[in-house]
């Protein structure tokens, strides 16, 4: 059968559509999105507007925007690390549960306790659980091989499980009527807010900062470079003498430690103590922010502001046209898929064959 | 006693039996559908809908199915053709399905049906292990797809057509995954509520790997996972104070370790994990 | 009667920059065992791809008992009798001998026809089949077997051996000779694709030699010795030494005593305590047909695989056996192995990123961890002008890079960093006859300065224009040295062709 569109290759990578390829994806995903909400009976245009528009159509809004575009753009960051080097950090959703669950720890214990120490003890411990738990699938690649993807997924859910039995057990507010949840932390356990009456805090400014830090480390360090080539050609990196488990183990350690740093960023900022629902997915919906933004700080900013939106339009859609909120994760899930399939035109060319 | 065990058992795992039997082809053929949650939940809301809307068992059966056709085909179709990211695309999908099944079953949740009984399929459930065993033991389709799986590049060479049989195990899965769907809102539940599959698509992934690839395992497997979860419940009904969530722990504990252990090669071919799993075909390289 | 099952005319095959095959002619005769004799590069295996369906001629044509086939793909080559055993096995291997015999046949048939075919063949021909054991548990001569039985129950006219002895120990050489014999005794015909000039002397009846894809003859194999052949292999005159023997001194820099490792690979070449020494300034070549432990050698030489490795590598009187090619590096050792992109540079990467995999002891590129990057613009502008890489800058991919212009940044690289041994395996592979000249006098004026140079080449006019002396390898065994000037032509074939006391 011949084919009739073929697919060829080119001679090197296509520079524009490289960049292209996401906001070709966006368009088509509010294209898919307006017939989508047609088809189930709503306006499109209204819909859209509702779901896009109003969600930051004032300070509020904007902050809010910035409050879930934080740790979406936090964890994408320290993912890239891995992906940039071929290994696939599936667990982040793990890793930022247990930085919550080290950091918010250290904020229940000193709940009644005033000092400028606590929020950073706080910090440093939700980084190392964090840390610590992506540790494991890095010990069982390196030591044993194990594929790194189901390792690093089912211990997200192991992390999960252990949320669930500290928040309705051991760790369960005593005055909490018997609610799933801990004690709040006190005023030393918070993150300090940016500005009064907006939700917005210092997790911002830490995740900007790291983010600067992070495409530093990739660009111009030695280290940064042995990452890149350990990704790019496994052979050469051997050659140049770069040790191919410390990168390992190097990649895993800092997105762990940057999912940690969400977590704990998460439970001392907007939420204030530990119970189930302490994420809404951040650890997987990260992935999507990392491919959306190519792995590249700007671009991990830019996704992580557009996956944020998502969210937000999801709750309002939810308040004004009563569509689920999981109606959100149809544009993320829709977004990656055009990306995905629009990634191959970075590296072939479309060609109609006579 | 052990009767009603044993069926509450099987009740309540059939439907991670055909997810992760549908999942097993898949991944013989050397494809990783990170997905199953997702088909499942979709599976799930268009039988349900289609059984409020028709009220025949039938129809619902075959939209259901039809949805788990096209959800794994979107997936083969940019795996397979556009060579997208296997785990990327999978989690997308599962991420997607979760999105849009919450949108079509909004109308329907706490709508009451007369469920069906689930013995049917769970017998079906049977006969579907039963029949896989068979395939890749005996037939020559069956081991065609585990050539493809094992080594791609040299099943080209001998003349198959890797695209076409992955698509088609493709296919398979998420027919499966449909059904395990199907089951649970008709037959388990019966009703249909958000995000109700909880996390059982990422169990019979763990399924899969549990039971090295081999049909009969999965059985195997699924009744001690349901096990456990049984014996969770049924000790904190006795008021013992052992934490439930070590016991829901423990099919992702020994998962791990089951992927250790099968991690050092010579192992790894004695317990058939195909070698190609998550590999993307080229015919050109 | 046309006493001739295969007419091969004037098949013809260009791939970019080489030609494989240029009008290459010549009849393998019916029920006869028919070498193909050549170095790498001689054009064999393009040949054999084309006969096989793997590949399309550009022009010529050829003849299977009088008609033409042309073959579009391998399964029409099988069903028109043409079966082909290859040198590496396409088996599956956690699946059973008789799961991969029913994946290798075309038609559909039962399990139980197929064992009783397979058992019959196997019977007939003496060959060892367990046809429940799984792939992964057989040694590499069983694997053999499960692949000629599957060429055989195609039932082709002539089967295509492919270098197949070179996984066989003597042993199961000897027996796979005898159930050649046997197929040939029954009519069938045997193409077999060697470099090993004592196979061919031992058990062909015919043999074609072919270099630079070309054939230079075809002969009974009776009428010659191992030495007639190997020059008619090799075949060249001695060429005007470029070299410059005053420049060798004779303090020696580098020493290898007894080096060995063994891999338990059927597909790695073990080394066998290999012995050599360079001198300050000396050029030592190692020639040999590939496949026989260069890679391996090389791989010890440079750090990269040296587990279990016996024996001691000397530089400058330090043991450096067991260190690490980064530390063999800081004491200017320079490396330049085999393959260009995804070894020796990556492809995605740009000139002067790849300027940072070989860093050399006291380089500036970097400060406590940070990149300086004038610095490495600098010094790598310094060797694109230096060794005539044509590139329009240094941001340039090193993928996009003509093969020839890569080699001379590689080289080029290693050579800026003023090293006292430069190690080099197959330096002008796959690279324009410009570049390759250039390359070649920028080793020799290296050498000029004081640097000791070990070349690995399956070029052998190549080593013996620019070596001071060389040895061969085979089966990971050294021979002894020889002065390039005064070579054995016949002595060296032979090595080559694979005797090495």
């Amino acid at each position: 059968m011949e084919k009739l569109i073929k697919l060829v290759p080119r001679g090197s990578s296509s520079q524009s559509m490289f960049i292209l390829a996401p906001i070709f994806a966006i368009f088509l995903t509010l294209l898919t999105g307006s017939i989508i909400f047609f088809l189930m009976g709503y306006n499109p245009s209204n819909a859209l507007k509702i779901f896009f528009i109003s969600p930051i159509s004032n300070a509020y809004g904007i902050s809010e925007l910035l409050v879930k575009a934080t740790p979406l753009a936090l964890i994408a960051m320290g993912l890239s690390f891995c992906f940039k080097n071929n290994i696939y950090n599936i667990g982040a959703e793990g890793q930022l549960t247990m930085g919550a669950i080290f950091g918010g720890g250290v904020g229940i214990y000193f709940y009644d306790i005033s000092s400028v120490l606590i929020l950073p003890g706080m910090i440093i411990a939700g980084v190392l659980g964090g840390a610590l738990w992506a540790m494991i699938p890095a010990l069982l690649k390196t030591k044993f091989n194990t594929n790194e993807i189901l390792t690093s997924l089912m211990l997200a859910y192991i992390a999960l499980l252990i949320l669930d039995y500290l928040v309705v057990g051991p760790w369960r507010d005593p005055d909490g009527f018997n609610f799933p949840k801990t004690r709040p932390f006190g005023e030393s356990g918070r993150m300090p807010i940016l500005f009064q009456g907006l939700r917005i805090h210092f997790g911002l400014i830490i995740t900007l900062i790291l983010i600067a830090f992070s495409w530093f480390i990739y660009s111009k360090t030695i280290f940064g470079f042995q990452l890149k080539v350990s990704g790019f050609s496994p052979k050469a990196a051997r050659f140049a003498g770069f040790n191919k488990n410390f990168l390992i183990f190097s990649a895993f350690a800092i997105s762990g430690a940057f999912a940690g740093l969400a977590g704990v960023g998460e439970v001392s900022g907007p939420i204030g103590l530990i119970y189930r629902d302490i994420s809404p997915n951040y650890g997987f919906t990260a992935i999507i922010v990392c491919f959306l933004g190519r792995l590249h700080p700007l671009g991990i900013i830019f996704a992580s502001l557009v996956i944020a939106l998502t969210y937000l339009g999801a709750e309002d859609a939810q308040l004004f046209l009563q569509i689920p909120a999981a109606v959100g994760f149809v544009f993320q899930g829709l977004v990656l898929f055009f990306l995905l399939g629009s990634d191959l035109l970075v590296n072939f060319k479309l060609r109609l064959n006579n | 006693m052990i009767f009603g065990i044993v069926n509450i058992i099987l009740i309540g795992t059939t439907p991670l039996v055909f997810a992760a039997i549908g999942e097993l082809v898949v991944e013989k053929s050397g494809v990783l559908n990170l997905g199953l949650e997702g088909m499942m939940l979709v599976g799930a809301v268009s039988a349900f809908v289609t059984l409020v809307l028709t009220d025949s068992y039938l129809a619902a059966l075959i939209v259901s199915l039809i949805s788990g056709l096209v959800m794994s085909g979107l997936f083969a179709f940019l795996v397979l053709y556009l060579m997208a990211n296997q785990v990327a695309t999978g989690l997308a999908l599962t991420i997607f399905g979760i999105g849009i099944s919450s949108m079509i079953g909004k109308k329907y949740v706490g709508t009451p049906i007369d469920g069906l009984s689930p013995y049917f399929l769970i017998i079906i459930s049977f006969l579907v292990v039963i029949f896989i065993g068979y395939f890749f033991k005996k037939t020559k389709l069956g081991l065609i797809v585990k050539a493809v799986g094992e080594s791609h590049h040299s099943a080209h060479s001998l003349g198959f057509n890797v695209i076409k049989i992955r698509f088609i195990s493709i296919l398979f899965g998420g027919a499966m995954s449909a059904l395990a769907g199907f089951y649970f809102s008709i037959c388990y539940a019966p009703m249909w509520q958000e995000g109700m599959i909880a996390g059982r698509g990422w169990i019979a992934l763990a399924l899969v790997v549990f039971a090295t690839w081999k049909p009969e395992r999965i059985l195997l497997g699924a009744y001690i996972f349901g096990g456990v979860a049984i014996m969770q419940m049924n000790l904190q009904a006795f008021g013992v104070k052992f934490p439930g969530q070590f016991f829901n722990m423990m099919p992702y504990l020994v998962t791990i370790l089951v992927l250790v252990i099968i991690s050092g090669n010579k192992l790894r071919i004695k317990l058939s994990a195909p070698a190609c799993l998550t590999l993307p075909f080229n015919k050109n390289q | 009667m046309n006493p001739y099952l295969l007419e091969i005319n004037n098949i013809c095959k260009k791939y970019p920059g080489v030609i494989a095959n240029n009008n290459v002619s010549f009849n393998i005769r019916d029920g006869k065992i028919h070498a193909l004799l050549g170095e790498n590069g001689a054009g064999k295996s393009t040949l054999v791809k084309i006969l096989f369906g793997l590949v399309t001629s550009d022009s010529g044509n050829i003849l299977l008992n009088r008609e033409e086939i042309k073959f579009k793909n391998p399964s029409e080559a099988k069903a028109t009798g043409v079966g082909m055993v290859f040198q590496h096995f396409s088996l599956f291997e956690s699946l059973t001998v008789s799961e991969n015999l029913i994946l290798g046949l075309e038609e559909n048939i039962s399990f139980k026809k197929l064992k009783n075919r397979a058992i019959e063949i196997s019977k007939k021909y003496d060959l060892t089949l367990d046809l429940d054991s799984p792939i992964n548990n057989l040694s590499a001569g069983e694997k053999q077997s499960v692949e000629i039985v599957r060429a055989l129950l195609q039932e082709p006219k002539i089967l295509i051996m492919d270098e197949p002895t070179s996984v066989l120990t003597p042993n199961e050489s000897d027996k796979l000779f005898a159930i050649l014999k046997k197929l040939t005794n029954e009519g069938k015909t045997i193409l077999y694709i060697t470099h090993k000039l004592d196979e061919v002397i031992k058990n062909c009846d015919e043999v074609t030699i072919m270099r630079n894809g070309e054939v230079i003859t075809t002969c009974s194999a009776e009428a010659e010795t191992k030495e007639t052949l190997a020059v008619k292999m090799l075949g060249y005159k001695v060429k005007s030494q470029v070299t410059d023997y005053k420049s060798v001194k004779n303090n020696i820099l580098f020493q290898v005593k007894n080096l060995s490792k063994e891999y338990n690979d059927p597909f790695l070449t073990d080394i066998k305590n290999i012995s050599f020494s360079l001198k300050e300034g000396e050029i030592f070549g190692i020639a040999g047909v590939a496949g026989n432990g260069q890679k391996e050698l090389m791989e010890l030489l440079t750090g990269e695989n040296i587990d279990n490795i016996r024996g001691e590598v000397l530089f400058d009187n330090t043991n450096i056996t067991n260190l690490p090619t980064k530390f063999r590096r800081e004491l200017a050792i320079g490396f330049v192995p085999e393959d260009r992109l995804g070894h020796s540079a990556v492809p995605e990467l740009s000139l002067s990123e790849n300027i940072l995999l070989s860093q050399f002891a006291g380089n500036k590129f970097s400060k406590i961890g940070i990149l300086n990057f004038e610095e490495i613009e600098t010094y790598t502008k310094n060797v694109i002008s230096n060794f005539n890489v044509k590139t329009p800058n240094e941001l340039i991919s090193a993928k996009n890079l003509s093969g020839g212009n890569l080699q001379k940044f590689v080289i080029g690289r290693e050579i800026s960093s003023n090293p006292k041994l430069l190690i080099v395996y197959q330096p002008t592979w796959g690279v324009d006859t410009g570049a390759e000249s250039f390359i070649r006098e920028s080793l020799i004026k290296l050498s000029k300065e004081g640097t000791s140079l070990l070349i690995i080449s399956q070029d052998l006019d190549e080593l013996i224009e620019i070596t001071h002396s060389v040895s061969v390898i085979s089966k990971g065994k050294l021979s002894e040295p020889f002065e390039t000037k005064n070579l054995n032509i016949e002595k060296l074939g032979i090595m080559m062709g694979g005797e090495i006391d």
